[in-house]
C-alpha cells in the first residue's frame, strides 16, 4: 500500500497501491485514506494542468507547422518537422516591428505614469489629512466597480473634442491614471509604520522627501507588483486601441495581429500562431521572473475590497 | 492636496467627468457632429422596444448564469486543493495563473482555431472518448455561448483562485484543529469553518466576478464577433455597434446608463444580503 509521495505527481496517481517502491518514509503517519485523498488531489491537479497548459502547447506547436498542417485530420499535435522559418518569415510578411515598437512604448510610458502618480496620490491619501480626504478616496474606490465600457463612450467623445483620438497619446492617459495603482500603494502605505515618518518630520524632512527618501524605497515590492501589473495589462490591452487607434502605423500588437489574420490572402494559420507566440513571449518571461509580485499584488487588491 | 493632483486630474478628467457626462449624454441626440438636442427618456423608451438590446440583454444574463458559478465552483475548489501543503504546488499556482495574464486575443485566436468543429482538437478528443456528433460549438447559435463560458472560465479561474487563496490565509488554523478534534468530517469542516470565514472574500469575488460577467466583450469580440447571427451579442457589444458603428452616441449612452446601473445594483444586492447575514 506505499504510495511514493515524493515521486512525480503522475506517478502515484495512476495507480494507487500497486507496490510502487516506498521513498516516502517521512510520510509514514498518514493514513490509508489520506494517501488515497493525497493521490486523488494529485490527479486533479493533473487533469486541471493539461487542461490549462494544452492551449500554449497547441499554440506553440501550430506557430512551427506548414500552412495546412494546422487544419489536418487527424490532429498533428507536433508537427511532422519544425518550420523555424515561420519565426523569420513573420516579420517581412506583418508589420510586427512597428506593432511592437508602439505596444513597448505604451507600456513603458504607461507603467511609469501610473507608478508616479499612483505612489505620490496614495501618500497624499495615507498619510496628509486635508479636508473631503476620505470622500475622495471612496469615489476612487467606487469607480473600481464602475466598468469602463459603460463610460467609454462620453470619454471617446471628449478625446475626439481635443483631437486626441488617433493617437498614442489616447491610450496613455486612458490607461496611466487608473485608480487601482493608487488604491494597491495606498493599501502598502498603511503598512509602513507612522513613527518613520514622524522621526523624519523632526529631522526637518519635507513631506515630498519623505515620500522620495522613505516611502519610495520601502515599497519596492508593491511598486513592483504595480509595475508588472500595469505593463502587462497596457501590453495586452484590446478595447481602448481597438476604439482609439485607426491609422495601421498607431496600432498596437493586438490590433495588428487582430487584422493580420483577417488580411491573410492564404489563410496561412500557422504563420498567425507564429505572431501570437511572439506576441506572449515578453509577458510569459515578465510573468515567469516576476510572479511573486503579480501573485502578491493581486491577493492584496483583493483583501479589503 | 498636492500630492493627489497629478494622478487627480488624469483620474477626474478622464473617469469621473464621462461618467457623469454619461447621464446628461443618454438624455441627448447626440451624433456625429458633436450637435446635440434634449430628448428626455427617448432614448430608454426606445431600448424598452428594441429587440436586439433585450437579446443582448438575455444574453448577457445567460452568460453570466453559466460563467459565474462555474467560476466561484472552480476556483474555490481549486484553491482549496492548493492550500495543502504538497508537492507541485508552486507549479500548478504558476500553470493556473498564466491563462488570466495572456492577452485576449491571443486567447480568443487560439481558442477559436481549437473549437474548429471538424479539424479542432477539442472535437477531435470529444470523438476519442465516444461522442459521436460533437457539436459545432463557435458556428452553432446553441453552442456558441457555452463556448465563450468555457474559455472565460478557463482564463479567469487562476485568477480568482488567487484571491480566494489570500481568503484562506485569514481563516484561523485553531478553528480546524478545534473542529477535528469535536471529530468533524472534512465536509462539516468545510461547511462550518472554511465557508464563514470565507465569507468577505466570497463577498468581495461574487461582486468584482458579476460585475466583470456584465461588461465581457474583447473575448467575445474576437472570439465570434456576436455571432452566429446575434446569438452572442452582449450588452456592451450593443453599446460599441451603436456608438462607434453607427454613430449614436446619445442612444448609445442610454444603454450605458443600463449597464452601470446593473453593475451598481449587483453590488448593492451583494452588499446588502452580506450585511443581513452578517447581523
Amino acid at each position: 500500500m506505499d504510495l511514493s509521495l515524493t515521486a512525480p505527481p503522475a506517478a502515484p496517481a495512476e495507480h494507487p497501491g500497486d507496490g510502487t517502491p516506498s521513498s516516502a518514509g517521512q510520510q509514514n503517519r498518514m493514513t490509508p485514506g489520506r494517501r488515497i485523498g493525497q493521490a486523488v488531489v494529485y490527479v486533479v491537479l493533473l487533469i486541471a494542468s493539461v487542461a490549462l497548459l494544452t492551449p500554449f502547447f497547441w499554440m506553440v506547436m501550430s506557430s512551427l507547422k506548414s500552412a495546412n498542417e494546422v487544419f489536418s485530420v487527424p490532429i498533428n499535435w507536433i508537427p511532422d518537422t519544425f518550420r523555424w522559418h515561420n519565426f523569420v518569415d513573420i516579420w517581412s510578411k506583418s508589420d510586427m516591428v512597428t506593432w511592437i515598437r508602439n505596444t513597448m512604448l505604451l507600456s513603458v510610458v504607461v507603467t511609469f505614469l501610473q507608478l508616479l502618480t499612483g505612489s505620490f496620490a496614495a501618500y497624499g491619501f495615507a498619510r496628509i489629512r486635508f479636508p473631503g480626504r476620505d470622500v475622495l478616496f471612496l469615489l476612487y474606490i467606487g469607480t473600481i466597480a464602475v466598468p469602463w465600457q459603460s463610460y467609454m463612450i462620453p470619454q471617446f467623445v471628449m478625446m475626439s473634442k481635443v483631437h486626441l483620438t488617433d493617437t498614442l497619446w489616447a491610450i496613455v492617459l486612458i490607461q496611466a491614471f487608473g485608480a487601482f495603482g493608487v488604491f494597491l500603494m495606498k493599501q502598502f502605505y498603511e503598512t509602513i509604520p507612522e513613527e518613520l515618518s514622524e522621526a523624519a518630520r523632526l529631522d526637518g524632512l519635507s513631506e515630498y522627501a519623505i515620500w522620495r527618501r522613505i516611502m519610495l524605497p520601502l515599497s519596492v515590492p508593491a511598486l513592483a507588483s504595480l509595475g508588472l501589473i500595469t505593463f502587462v495589462t497596457t501590453w495586452n490591452d484590446y478595447l481602448g486601441p481597438l476604439i482609439y487607434l485607426r491609422t495601421p502605423s498607431n496600432w498596437t500588437i493586438q490590433l495588428g495581429l487582430q487584422s493580420f489574420i483577417s488580411s491573410l490572402y492564404d489563410a496561412n494559420y500557422a504563420l498567425m500562431f507564429t505572431g501570437l507566440t511572439i506576441s506572449v513571449i515578453p509577458i510569459a518571461v515578465i510573468f515567469l521572473l516576476g510572479q511573486r509580485y503579480f501573485v502578491e499584488g493581486i491577493a492584496s487588491s483583493g483583501l479589503k475590497g | 492636496m498636492s500630492f493627489i493632483l497629478p494622478n487627480f486630474l488624469g483620474f477626474g478628467l478622464l473617469t469621473l467627468v464621462p461618467v457623469v457626462t454619461l447621464f446628461y449624454m443618454s438624455l441627448t441626440n447626440w451624433n456625429v457632429f458633436g450637435t446635440s438636442q434634449w430628448v428626455g427618456l427617448d432614448n430608454f423608451k426606445r431600448l424598452v422596444h428594441d429587440r436586439s438590446f433585450h437579446t443582448a440583454v438575455t444574453n448577457t444574463f445567460y452568460y453570466s448564469a453559466m460563467h459565474i458559478p462555474l467560476t466561484l465552483v472552480v476556483s474555490l475548489s481549486l484553491a482549496l486543493l492548493l492550500n495543502t501543503k504538497l508537492r507541485g504546488v508552486a507549479f500548478f499556482r504558476t500553470a493556473a495563473f498564466f491563462p488570466y495574464i495572456t492577452s485576449i486575443v491571443a486567447i480568443a485566436m487560439v481558442w477559436n482555431i481549437m473549437f474548429s468543429p471538424d479539424a479542432g482538437p477539442i472535437n477531435a478528443l470529444l470523438r476519442f472518448v465516444g461522442v459521436d456528433h460533437p457539436p459545432g460549438w463557435l458556428t452553432s447559435t446553441h453552442w456558441a455561448m457555452p463556448a465563450v463560458a468555457i474559455v472565460s472560465t478557463w482564463r479567469d479561474m487562476g485568477y480568482y483562485m488567487i484571491l480566494f487563496l489570500a481568503g484562506l490565509q485569514t481563516v484561523p488554523r485553531e478553528l480546524y484543529e478545534a473542529a477535528r478534534i469535536d471529530g468533524a468530517s472534512a465536509w462539516q469542516r468545510f461547511r462550518n469553518v472554511t465557508l464563514p470565514g470565507l465569507r468577505p472574500t466570497t463577498f468581495f469575488i461574487t461582486v468584482i466576478l458579476t460585475i466583470n460577467s456584465f461588461k465581457i466583450f474583447d473575448l467575445i469580440l474576437v472570439l465570434t464577433h456576436g455571432g452566429p447571427g446575434q446569438s452572442t451579442t452582449v450588452i456592451s457589444q450593443f453599446i460599441y455597434t451603436k456608438g462607434f458603428t453607427e454613430s449614436q452616441f446619445g442612444y448609445a449612452s442610454a444603454a450605458s446608463v443600463v449597464l452601470f446601473a446593473l453593475c451598481l445594483l449587483v453590488t448593492l444586492v451583494v452588499f446588502l444580503i452580506n450585511k443581513r447575514r452578517d447581523a
